[in-house]
């Protein structure tokens, strides 16, 4: 692992935070779903680098045991 | 139950239901409310010289530890008024909180990394020491007249004064205040009898706090854990007080039954989970309580005056309930007094209002953040939530985000109508006007502290290498009608500038915290906060700072 930021790289982390949990407000579960989706897409798109999305793929399913 | 012995504080009739006893006509200023606020104001205003009467429905002190945490700002204005190193020498020092996800910590932080400050960034001390140790040093004070059992039953504001009926053992009397200040806490009879309307929110989950004694090898550091294996479903707060006692506060859950968990059986149950069966404790204080967020939307209603629990209050994860509420006295105490003193026009008291509904805003939201954090409201924020606790075992990122409360600091008021407008000039890292002026130690023993010399009157602060430059005249030439100190800033321990009083800033700290050159210079407030602040000493700009600051002209 060594393209993805494991350091904190933004000044307000509380105000994105909010930002982002508050998008979800008054969206049913599949409207979350869509959002979230298309919130991982742009942002994706933004960092660019294939190999930190990688491993930012990868560590996000650490621990996520496939059920179906 | 509890180790502490509740002082009790005798009743003495007033003078008005005393046949041949001198009655004021009206008093200047009448304070409703003995608690940490009412108090912090009384004698805030005694030390001014304006004479104070309040009233306070108790004999004795808060009842239970309540608000614990006294944050470094708190203890600045409690110097001031004489009574903080007693506060420090009985609490808890400390400055760094841990939070757990399970039995893993993940994050850890110091609320005062830069050491070299006269006071720490947190004190623990029971609310009834710190009432207690504010009643005794009424004692010291002239100028206070407390008055217990007298409880206020009905308020009638008129024109140019406030008509207060009172009930008393000896039965019902009634004064006239020139300005009522109301801090008498969360349920405010005053704030009821006038029909205020109270803004905001009640949240679901319940909580329980129990205070107990116990010896108990623990740092003194803040623990937080989300989802411990002693209470897994939720989430918890351990602190160490004065005395051997501890805060233990777990959140519940919505659907907890309220009275079941009251219980001293319950109660024993859950800390037997968390301390193991070989502990022993003894119960001090408990309570279920939710996450309340309220304020009035303006503090100063005609001549009454809200402040403290009285005008705001938030959740208690973040120590910004009693804390804010001694901000409230420390940002009003000196206006009332320029006011009652026929200084300053009444509409000097609209930037109390101005300036503290913006800081119980700001601390609203800040709470309101950390209760969403703590209590999520929504399947999607739960999700966010738990995603955050699981990156943060492996990400520093992610750590940053997990919010247990963020601990009060004084908030600053960027815009107040009585702060000279914003110089052109860059700034670095340093307090901008709105803030509170930095602490540093001043001469080689460390025994005098800029939060020391600037505090308790205005204050111009200007850093110069040499007395050259520094008018010996400047005092007259500011021409305000209020005592204004006038302090230059050198590192020469020798220096001694005609007209000015010298701040020893030997090793350049006070220099480096506000980003000071020679020539750059503070307007400072009464309760050190910014008013203003300039690259150069212009005598002309300060004077006309100092009438704004004060209310004399229209901001």
């Amino acid at each position: 692992m060594t393209a993805l930021r494991h350091d904190l790289n933004l000044a307000r982390p509380d105000d994105v935070y909010n930002l982002i949990v508050d998008a979800h407000k008054g969206l049913d579960d599949a409207q979350c779903r869509a959002f979230d989706a298309r919130l991982i897409l742009l942002l994706a798109n933004q960092v660019g680098d294939e190999a930190a999305i990688r491993e930012a793929v990868d560590a996000a399913l650490a621990g996520l045991v496939p059920t179906a | 139950m509890g180790s502490y012995v509740y002082p009790r504080y005798a009743y003495v009739p007033p003078p008005e239901l005393t046949v041949g006893a001198c009655v004021a006509s009206t008093y200047p200023v009448v304070i409703v409310g003995a608690g940490l606020v009412g108090l912090t104001l009384a004698l805030d205003l005694a030390l001014k010289g304006v004479p104070v009467t309040v009233l306070d429905e108790d004999d004795t002190v808060s009842i239970g530890s309540r608000s614990i945490c006294q944050a470094q700002r708190t203890l600045e204005i409690w110097h001031r008024l004489g009574v903080a190193d007693r506060m420090v020498a009985k609490g808890v020092t400390w400055d760094t909180g841990e939070v757990y996800v399970g039995d893993r910590q993940v994050y850890r932080f110091n609320m005062q990394p830069d050491p070299g400050q006269r006071f720490p960034a947190f004190i623990n001390l029971q609310q009834y020491y710190c009432e207690q140790f504010l009643v005794e040093r009424c004692g010291e004070v002239a100028g206070v007249d407390l008055r217990f059992r007298n409880k206020v039953i009905d308020v009638r504001p008129g024109n140019d004064h406030v008509a207060v009926d009172v009930h008393t053992p000896d039965g019902r009397y009634t004064l006239r205040a020139a300005w009522l200040v109301a801090c008498d806490g969360v349920r405010s009879a005053v704030r009821t009898l006038l029909k205020l309307p109270y803004e905001g929110e009640v949240f679901d989950d319940q909580f329980l706090i129990a205070d107990i004694r116990m010896r108990a090898d623990l740092p003194n550091i803040r623990k937080y854990w989300f989802y411990p294996p002693f209470h897994p479903q939720n989430s918890v707060l351990l602190h160490r007080q004065a005395d051997d006692v501890l805060r233990v506060d777990f959140q519940l859950g919505r659907d907890a039954d309220a009275e079941a968990e009251r219980r001293i059986e319950a109660i024993d149950r859950r800390l037997g989970v968390m301390f193991g069966p070989a502990a022993r404790w003894d119960h001090e204080w408990s309570s279920v309580y939710k996450f309340t967020c309220r304020t009035l939307p303006r503090f100063v209603h005609g001549r009454v005056i809200f402040a403290g629990d009285a005008a705001h209050v938030v959740s208690p994860f973040g120590a910004r309930g009693g804390n804010s509420g001694v901000q409230d006295a420390d940002n009003l105490g000196w206006k009332l007094a320029l006011v009652v003193q026929g200084i300053a026009p009444a509409s000097l008291l609209e930037s109390y209002s101005h300036e503290r509904v913006q800081a119980a805003r700001e601390n609203i939201r800040q709470s309101t953040r950390s209760t969403d954090f703590i209590t999520p409201k929504f399947p999607a924020s739960r999700v966010l939530r738990d995603a955050v606790l699981d990156l943060a075992r492996d990400f520093p990122f992610a750590r940053a985000m997990v919010n247990s409360g963020r601990l009060s600091r004084p908030t600053g008021c960027s815009d107040s109508p009585l702060h000279a407008g914003g110089a052109a000039e860059d700034w670095g890292p340093a307090p901008p006007p709105g803030d509170v002026l930095p602490d540093a130690p001043l001469a080689d023993d460390n025994d005098i502290w800029a939060t020391e010399a600037v505090a308790g009157r205005f204050a111009v602060v200007t850093f110069a290498d040499t007395p050259d430059g520094l008018p010996s005249d400047a005092a007259a030439r500011l021409a305000a009608p209020f005592p204004v100190a006038c302090l230059a800033v050198m590192r020469d321990a020798g220096a001694r500038p005609a007209g000015w009083d010298a701040l020893h800033d030997t090793k350049g700290m006070l220099a480096r915290r506000c980003d000071a050159r020679p020539g750059t210079t503070y307007l400072v407030r009464p309760d050190q906060v910014i008013a203003g602040r300039w690259r150069a000493l212009d005598l002309a700009a300060l004077a006309a700072g100092l009438r704004r600051a004060a209310g004399l002209v229209e901001g």
